[in-house]
Parts: C-alpha cells; sequence; structure tokens
C-alpha cells in the first residue's frame, strides 16, 4: 500500500535538526526495577507522534521524565524552544523545570486531578496556568478562560462551579482547556480518554485532533489504546518491558507489524 | 567564656535574657535583609500566651535599650487590658520610658493597625501576627509553601483572588491583605486594615513582623516598595466609610483621615468612631471637644 508521508513525518524521521521535541537514550531505574531503558525519539513541530504499549511497559515513564514529574536516571531531551534546543532539560534545575511547564509545554494526564485543582472553578484552574505565566489582568483572563471552555465544549454557564462537580469527560476537557490556555509548543497527553465511556471517550478524541490540527501544537500521545494512537498520531513507537521495540508510521505499523510483540498488540487490537 | 559571664546578673534576669535577645536580634537581621522572607526564630515562653502578642513582645525586648520610649497598642486602642499589661510588662523589665503619643514613640508595638500618625526615620512598628503565611488558605503542605515561595510561584494566590472576584464581585479580603514585598516575597499584612497598607509602601520607618505562636519574624525595611496582589484591571481600595467620628472628622469627598470602626451602644445602635483612640483624642483636644488635662491623666494612670 502507498503510504502518504507528510513533511512534518519525514524531518522528524530524518534527524534532530528543528525538532520541537528530541530525546535520546532516556533510561530511568526504579531501583532494581527497570522503568524504561534507552528511548530515544524526536517530535517535528505540529507533529503528533504516539507511544503504545501496555500497562507497565515504560510509556507513562517515559513521558513522566519529559514533563519532569520525575528525574530520568540518563539521557537527554531537548527542546528547540529552549535555548534553541541545546540545552537538556532533564538536567535543567528543578525550579527551572517546573517553569518550563508553563511556559514550553503542558500535561493531559489521565486522572484529572493530577493535572487540576478540582476545589477550584473551571474559569479558576484556566487561571492558575495564565497568571503563572504572567497575566494580570482579569478581563483578560476571564475572556481566554470562556474562549477555551467554548472551544473545549464545557457549558459557560459551568464555567464558574467547582471542577469537581463536573462529569469525567468535562473534567478531561477543562484539562485541555487549561493545557492550552497559554498556547504552549509542546503537549503530552497520558492517556487522555483513558476511563471514559466509550461515546464521551469519543467526544473527547475527536477535540483533542482539531485542537492538535488548529493551534499546531507538538504533541506526544501515550496510550494502550491503538484507536487512540490511529485517531490522533501518524508516527508511533512501541514500546514493550521498557524498550522500544518498533517505531514506524502508525498506519504502516497496524497493517503490517514487524515485531513479534507489535503483532500481538494488532491482533488484540483487531480482535 | 561566653556573653553571659560579662553581662551583669540583672540582664540575664529580665523577663527576655540577653542571649535569647541576641537570637531574636540576629533573625531580624537576616528579616531585614532578605524583605518579606519569613525567618524561623526559637520563640521563647513569655509572660503572655502564645498567639497574645509574645511575638511582638519578643521583638520589642529584643531591641528596646534604655534611650527608647515604647508605645504599645490593641487594635488602635492604648487602653486595652493586654496593651496596657504589655507596656506595664516592657517598661519594668527592660526600664524604658512608655508613651501613648506615636510621634515621640521610638518603637511601636501594635495589634492589627498602624497609627494615623505618619511615622518618620528611625522609628520602628513592632506586629502582632497571629499567621505569618500568606499561602496557608491556598496550600497546606508546608514543603510545598516553601517551594512556592522559593521560586516565587503565587499562582495559587491569583487563582484564590480570581475565585474571589468571580464569586462576589470584589476581592472580599479585608484584613491581613496579601502584598508583594520588594518585588519577590508574598506577605500577610498581619489583620491590619486594608486602609493601613498604603503606609507601608516606600515608609520611612521600619516594620517588624513578630509571630510567637509560629516562630516566625518578617521585615519591611524602610524605602521597600508593598504592593497588595490585585490585577491590572481591579484597583486594590480601601475601607469606605462615610460616618463622621465623633471627634468631627468629617469625611470630605472621601479623602478620609483616619480609619473608623463601629462602636456598639448600650442602646442597641451603634456610632462610628477613630479607631487610633490617642490620635482620635489629640483631634478633639484641637477642636476644643476634649479637656486636655484628661489626657495627661490618662497618661499618668498607664
Amino acid at each position: 500500500m502507498t503510504v502518504l508521508i507528510t513533511d512534518q513525518a519525514q524531518a522528524a524521521m530524518d534527524g534532530a535538526a528543528g525538532a520541537a521535541l528530541t530525546v535520546n537514550g532516556l533510561t530511568k531505574h526504579y531501583g532494581p526495577i527497570l522503568g524504561c531503558q534507552d528511548v530515544s525519539f524526536n517530535v517535528a513541530p505540529g507533529e503528533a507522534l504516539g507511544i503504545i504499549g501496555e500497562s507497565g511497559s515504560g510509556k507513562s515513564t517515559v513521558m513522566r521524565c519529559v514533563a519532569g514529574d520525575q528525574d530520568a536516571s540518563s539521557g537527554s531531551a531537548q527542546m528547540s524552544s529552549v535555548d534553541g534546543g541545546r540545552t537538556d532539560v532533564l538536567t535543567m534545575a528543578p525550579s527551572d523545570r517546573r517553569a518550563l511547564r508553563v511556559s514550553e509545554l503542558a500535561v493531559v494526564y489521565q486522572d484529572p486531578s493530577e493535572g487540576l485543582d478540582l476545589a477550584v472553578s473551571a474559569g479558576g484552574n484556566i487561571a492558575d496556568r495564565l497568571t503563572a505565566a504572567g497575566w494580570r489582568n482579569f478581563g483578560q483572563i476571564r475572556e481566554r478562560a470562556a474562549e477555551l471552555l467554548d472551544r473545549t465544549d464545557v457549558p459557560l454557564d459551568r464555567m464558574d462551579d467547582p471542577v469537581r462537580t463536573y462529569s469525567g469527560g468535562m473534567r478531561q476537557r477543562v484539562q485541555l482547556a487549561k493545557a492550552l490556555a497559554n498556547r504552549p509548543p509542546l503537549l503530552l497527553l497520558d492517556e487522555p480518554t483513558t476511563g471514559l465511556d466509550a461515546s464521551v471517550a469519543a467526544g473527547v478524541l475527536d477535540l483533542i485532533r482539531d485542537l492538535l490540527e488548529e493551534t499546531g501544537v507538538a504533541a506526544v500521545v501515550v496510550s494502550h489504546d491503538f484507536k487512540v494512537i490511529e485517531m490522533l498520531t501518524r508516527r508511533c513507537l512501541v514500546m514493550h518491558r521498557g524498550e522500544v521495540v518498533e517505531e514506524g508510521l502508525t498506519d504502516q505499523l497496524l497493517e503490517d507489524p514487524q515485531h513479534p510483540y507489535s503483532q500481538r498488540l494488532v491482533g488484540a487490537a483487531r480482535g | 567564656m561566653t556573653v553571659l559571664d560579662v553581662l551583669p546578673d540583672a540582664a540575664t534576669a529580665a523577663v527576655l535574657d540577653e542571649s535569647s535577645k541576641r537570637e531574636v536580634r540576629r533573625a531580624i537581621l537576616t528579616a531585614i535583609a532578605i524583605p518579606g522572607y519569613q525567618v524561623p526564630f526559637g520563640s521563647r515562653e513569655m509572660p503572655v500566651a502564645r498567639g497574645w502578642g509574645s511575638g511582638g513582645l519578643q521583638l520589642t525586648l529584643a531591641i528596646v535599650g534604655q534611650s527608647d520610649i515604647v508605645k504599645v497598642y490593641d487594635q488602635g486602642e492604648d487602653g486595652g487590658v493586654n496593651a496596657a499589661n504589655l507596656r506595664r510588662l516592657i517598661r519594668q523589665s527592660e526600664g524604658v520610658n512608655t508613651t501613648t503619643d506615636p510621634r515621640e514613640a521610638t518603637v511601636i508595638q501594635t495589634r492589627h493597625r498602624v497609627p494615623e500618625d505618619t511615622l518618620q526615620s528611625g522609628q520602628t512598628l513592632v506586629l502582632q501576627v497571629p499567621v505569618p503565611e500568606p499561602l496557608r488558605g491556598v496550600e497546606r503542605d508546608m514543603h510545598e509553601l516553601r517551594r512556592m515561595h522559593a521560586e516565587g510561584d503565587y499562582s495559587k494566590m491569583w487563582v484564590s483572588l480570581y475565585e474571589d472576584l468571580v464569586r462576589n464581585g470584589v476581592i472580599t479580603k479585608t484584613t491581613g491583605y496579601p502584598c508583594l514585598v520588594g518585588g519577590r516575597y508574598v506577605v500577610a499584612t498581619t489583620p491590619i486594615p486594608r486602609w493601613d497598607v498604603p503606609p507601608l509602601h516606600q515608609a520611612e520607618f521600619l516594620s517588624l513582623f513578630g509571630a510567637g505562636r509560629e516562630k516566625r519574624i518578617y521585615a519591611i525595611p524602610p524605602h521597600t516598595d508593598v504592593e497588595p496582589l490585585t490585577f491590572d484591571d481591579v484597583p486594590f481600595q480601601v475601607e469606605e466609610v462615610s460616618t463622621p467620628c465623633r471627634c468631627g472628622l468629617v469625611v470630605p469627598d472621601g479623602d478620609r483621615q483616619s480609619y473608623q470602626v463601629e462602636l456598639p451602644q448600650q442602646d442597641g445602635s451603634s456610632i462610628w468612631a477613630c479607631s487610633d483612640t490617642d490620635w482620635c483624642s489629640r483631634q478633639r483636644v484641637g477642636a476644643g471637644l476634649l479637656d486636655p488635662a484628661t489626657l495627661t491623666e490618662t497618661e499618668v494612670e498607664l
């Protein structure tokens, strides 16, 4: 079959030059237990890269190390938006890394309580990110929050209710709105639809796909679900027992998996 | 040989011994060097219960010398029981002179007010602080609080102001309004009313904040910026009371000269009066409403 290779994907496959995110040899040990081993990839600006694997395969570890939730044991990561890609963000001071979490990247977690303060309203959660980014005008914050919530299909009359009172799908939409509030160049999505029922998950997925296209944000999508990866990404990695076992265009990988584990994974997904 | 050996016995027999005073002074120096930063100190047991001015008392005892004149007042009132007792304690323990007139005092210990008179260079304001942590209401984890201060990460405070505005249309925080000191640390301005916040900005005097129960000291040195946290399009406002005080101070077009409090009366009604009693008395004497002799008597009695 013919596969359409986009310029972005081609650029990302060619090498790290100009990549929004470049990860090299990322390794994480939890004591004697291996989290992930020698993981390398890069994401072009505006590209969405998928990481797929079963529970415990190390895909979330990779994401958390890049996001700064965990310290990597070894390896490096560069972002083109940080010092032109010359600085290894993994070795930056914890305070500088937290600052990156506001200006340069955003994370959407499977569990909304990790990304949101459930006791605070949806608008307040968005204000959290905006004020951290230096916004100090109440009217502008309010306007931007309403614009984002409207875009993510959160009813505006619920905008001032605590997120605790929201349904699971709505919470994920608020997380997305908050993540994109100050237009960071990189978005990390960790199982963004896991735990939502099928119809709600489909709606959130549609929204994520549209937002990725509209905003041109580079994204890493971590999921155990091939449907999610297929819908959101053109290129993906397959992880198994902490290592990347296969890498390629999502369509190709689904049609013609090479590694035995990928074959099992695709076989299971295809039923 | 220690410092105790060279000191006369009287010095160690005081409410606060000399080595404890030195520790408090070291904390004060650190606090002045880092405006707004909460310096931990070994808060001693005082003859007043913690939460009743023990922090302010330790600061005052540590900084006064023989030539100082001390004023202690409580919610603007010199005659309050707690203020009168603290004043007597300081006078007896340190042998200093006391006064009710903030213009002649060198050290002014206060609970929840800043004098209406503009304080001058060389004067020190000692504030009694119940809760020194401005972020206590938005974050409970002590380690997280330290991180937030260290990194100047005050977004949670901004979120609470945002939520307040959304819910109530105004920022409802009345006393202890959070302020950014020297462009770096957010502090709790103790429970002083908003009215008293502007005098702290670029002040001539030194402000010391002591929290005995929480064991923290912080400071606003002279000529330091004190900016109330507020959004660009939501101006910071002080309390508005338009009723004249019995001292005759009427509010000319909102340009009020004194912070006023409501005093309940026997018959169930209430009147508004200047919170700063010494200031109010002087106004009334000036307007011929009060016999200056009664002022002197009050002073002697104190």
